[in-house]
């Protein structure tokens, strides 16, 4: 119940579940079509009939900021399950088994890792044509190497300790190795990254939308609604703070709720506390490893090599 | 020297499996790019002779074997929209990005790193919290949000500062950089705060630190001559891993303030589905993360003796 004495993420949390109601409950609230276009209401500022104004086209900015929040919390959770479940499911291929299979995961995973993730993304979109299911998986090709990354990282470890061994000894098969004995240790780690990409993938979404390639209009999203309230910043400036400050919200929030997810189940950075420890990781580009504090780790969604990497590279 | 080859060495095969992946992705992803360049109303006849035109119709094996053979030559052919070598709109695009992409790190190393000094130093003071919330506000504010707020202060409210382009004498080209600048470094201040403060905190507490004090040493003398030098290793490795990031910033800047660079190449040539030049712009920003990558390798080894022992 750390929870109840952090006020910070009291609010955050408080702030997540409510965005995630009204996001549900959207279609039955009673606002303006979103899309419903009004020319004698166009460019009006906040106002008791419109809480947050209206745009150019006379659409109601509420309407249009709520409709947003369900597109971005939908895009943030698809692409964290998406890629969760696929990044999960190659790493403990990668960790577990030792042949060919491993080594072509991880060459992949590096080639993936050298692109910019926006230009991946953006070309992947163009390709694909642009619907909530390909930005969902435009933005999911450069995340899913990451959850590689983590889970090979903490399968290594894992899969060398006592109590694997003596399942292997009694003769359980590798599936059930790994699904009763390694998967589920691991999956504090995979939680915590979960938390901290949702708000990744919710930037990614608002910038290709902000850049045109993702949803595009009249569909509401907050990154369209930015760019297109751009054109009038200085007569109409609420067109473009009001979605801008349900990005920055939503993102602290989810952002400061994965700080304490992590701080909560990852025991290493509770007992390092904020002086943290420096841990060799290995560089994705060259498999070198490097001594990195827990914070570098954390914001690239990493994990310490394995001792066994470790005696290899010397450290 | 021997170092800087066997590193090398070691990111070609990356770079020749993203290379790949580029053609890959161009080719084998569904949808024609011919027919979608030429739109829905395009006819069957014009869609062939486009095919033909970029070499679509050959089988995949020869298309690949004149990819290699272009990128050998550095020949990535014609834009489509554009009728110029592909290379030349790259040769033109990659220095301000580059430039943009380097002021971006450095608004986020002159903020960031004091910053991260000031919460280390005053640690689990008002102003240790107040750096990191303003670091955690720094990471949750995108790009293009600090971009359409600067343009909004200093290009429209007091304009002070150019709100598009990129200058054409050195003094404008310097003025240019310095409101994309901020908007692209200021969402890596954050993440350079923190690791700076957790970096330091971890070095304050070593013995050659201790040892400097009881020598008698000032403060500053032992947080920057002793302290700060090997707290910023890490700082530099983080920059380092996060030069996709930072280009990606940088792309974005260049939309919000209209200048020109690989952002807007790309998205220009998104918009009129100019494969070529989408494909020129994919491979030239692989290559600039892998040597960004392979900078930022060599800089920690030339900061760190232990890697060189």
């Amino acid at each position: 119940m750390a929870l109840l004495g952090n006020p910070a993420v009291m609010i955050c949390a408080f702030f997540a579940v409510v965005l995630a109601l009204l996001a549900l409950a959207v279609p039955m609230l009673p606002l303006p079509d979103p899309t419903g276009q009004s020319v004698i209401f166009r460019l009006k500022p906040p106002s008791p009939e419109h809480l947050l104004g209206t745009d150019r086209l006379g659409r109601d900015i509420l309407s249009r900021v709520l409709w947003g929040a369900r597109l971005a919390l939908l895009v943030g959770v698809g692409v964290v399950a998406f890629s969760g479940l696929l990044g999960t499911l190659l790493g403990v291929v990668a960790g577990y088994f030792r042949s060919w299979p491993s080594v072509l995961i991880l060459r992949l995973t590096d080639i993936f890792l050298a692109f910019p993730p926006l230009i991946l993304a953006m070309v992947t979109v163009t390709v694909l044509g642009n619907n909530l299911l390909t930005v969902v998986l435009a933005i999911s090709v450069g995340i899913v190497p990451r959850f590689v990354r983590l889970t090979r990282g903490t399968i290594l470890s894992i899969r060398e300790r006592d109590y694997v061994e003596a399942a292997r000894a009694i003769g359980a098969s590798a599936p059930r190795i790994i699904w009763s004995h390694v998967l589920l240790n691991a999956v504090d780690p995979l939680i915590v990254l979960c938390t901290l990409l949702i708000p990744t993938a919710i930037l990614t979404e608002a910038l290709l939308s902000f850049l045109g390639l993702g949803i595009t209009e009249p569909t509401p999203t907050w990154g369209n609604m930015i760019n297109s309230g751009q054109i009038v910043l200085r007569e109409a400036p609420w067109l473009t703070f009001f979605p801008g400050a349900a990005i920055v919200l939503t993102v602290l929030a989810f952002n400061l709720l994965g700080d304490f997810i992590r701080d909560s189940l990852d025991p290493s950075v509770r007992e390092a506390g904020p002086a943290g420890v420096q841990l060799p990781v290995e560089r994705p580009s060259t498999g070198q490893s490097i001594r990195i504090s827990w914070h570098a780790l954390r914001a690239e969604g990493l994990r310490p090599s394995t001792p066994r990497s470790s005696r290899r590279q010397g450290c | 020297m021997r170092r800087i080859g066997a590193r090398l060495l070691q990111l070609i095969p990356t770079t020749v499996g993203a290379l790949l992946l580029v053609f890959f992705l161009m080719r084998v992803l569904p949808g024609d790019p011919a027919a979608a360049m030429l739109g829905t109303n395009a006819t069957p006849q014009a869609v062939a002779d486009l095919r033909s035109q970029l070499g679509l119709d050959k089988p995949l094996l020869d298309q690949f074997l004149d990819y290699a053979s272009g990128l050998m030559r550095l020949d990535l052919g014609r834009s489509l929209a554009l009728r110029t070598p592909v290379t030349t709109l790259l040769a033109q695009s990659v220095v301000p990005t580059l430039l943009l992409t380097f002021g971006g790190t450095l608004v986020s190393v002159l903020v960031g790193v004091p910053l991260g000094v000031l919460a280390a130093l005053k640690r689990r003071t008002w102003l240790d919290y107040l750096a990191s919330v303003g670091a955690l506000l720094g990471i949750s504010i995108p790009v293009f949000v600090w971009g359409v707020l600067l343009l909004l202060a200093f290009a429209l409210q007091w304009p002070v500062l150019p709100s598009a382009g990129a200058g054409d004498t050195p003094i404008n080209v310097g003025r240019s950089l310095i409101l994309p600048s901020i908007a692209t470094g200021f969402f890596q201040v954050g993440l350079v705060a923190r690791i700076t403060r957790s970096s330091l905190l971890s070095v304050l507490a070593n013995d050659y630190v201790r040892t400097a004090r009881a020598k008698g040493l000032a403060p500053p003398a032992v947080i920057g001559r002793h302290a700060l030098r090997n707290a910023l290793i890490p700082v530099l490795t983080v920059i380092g891993l996060n030069a996709g990031t930072l280009l990606g910033g940088a792309v974005v800047a260049e939309t919000v303030f209209t200048r020109p660079g690989l952002g807007r190449l790309i998205l220009d040539a998104i918009n009129a589905r100019d494969y070529p030049v989408i494909q020129g712009v994919m491979i030239v920003s692989v290559v600039l993360v892998v040597l960004l990558n392979l900078v930022t390798d060599l800089l920690y080894t030339a900061a760190d003796p232990r890697v060189r022992a």
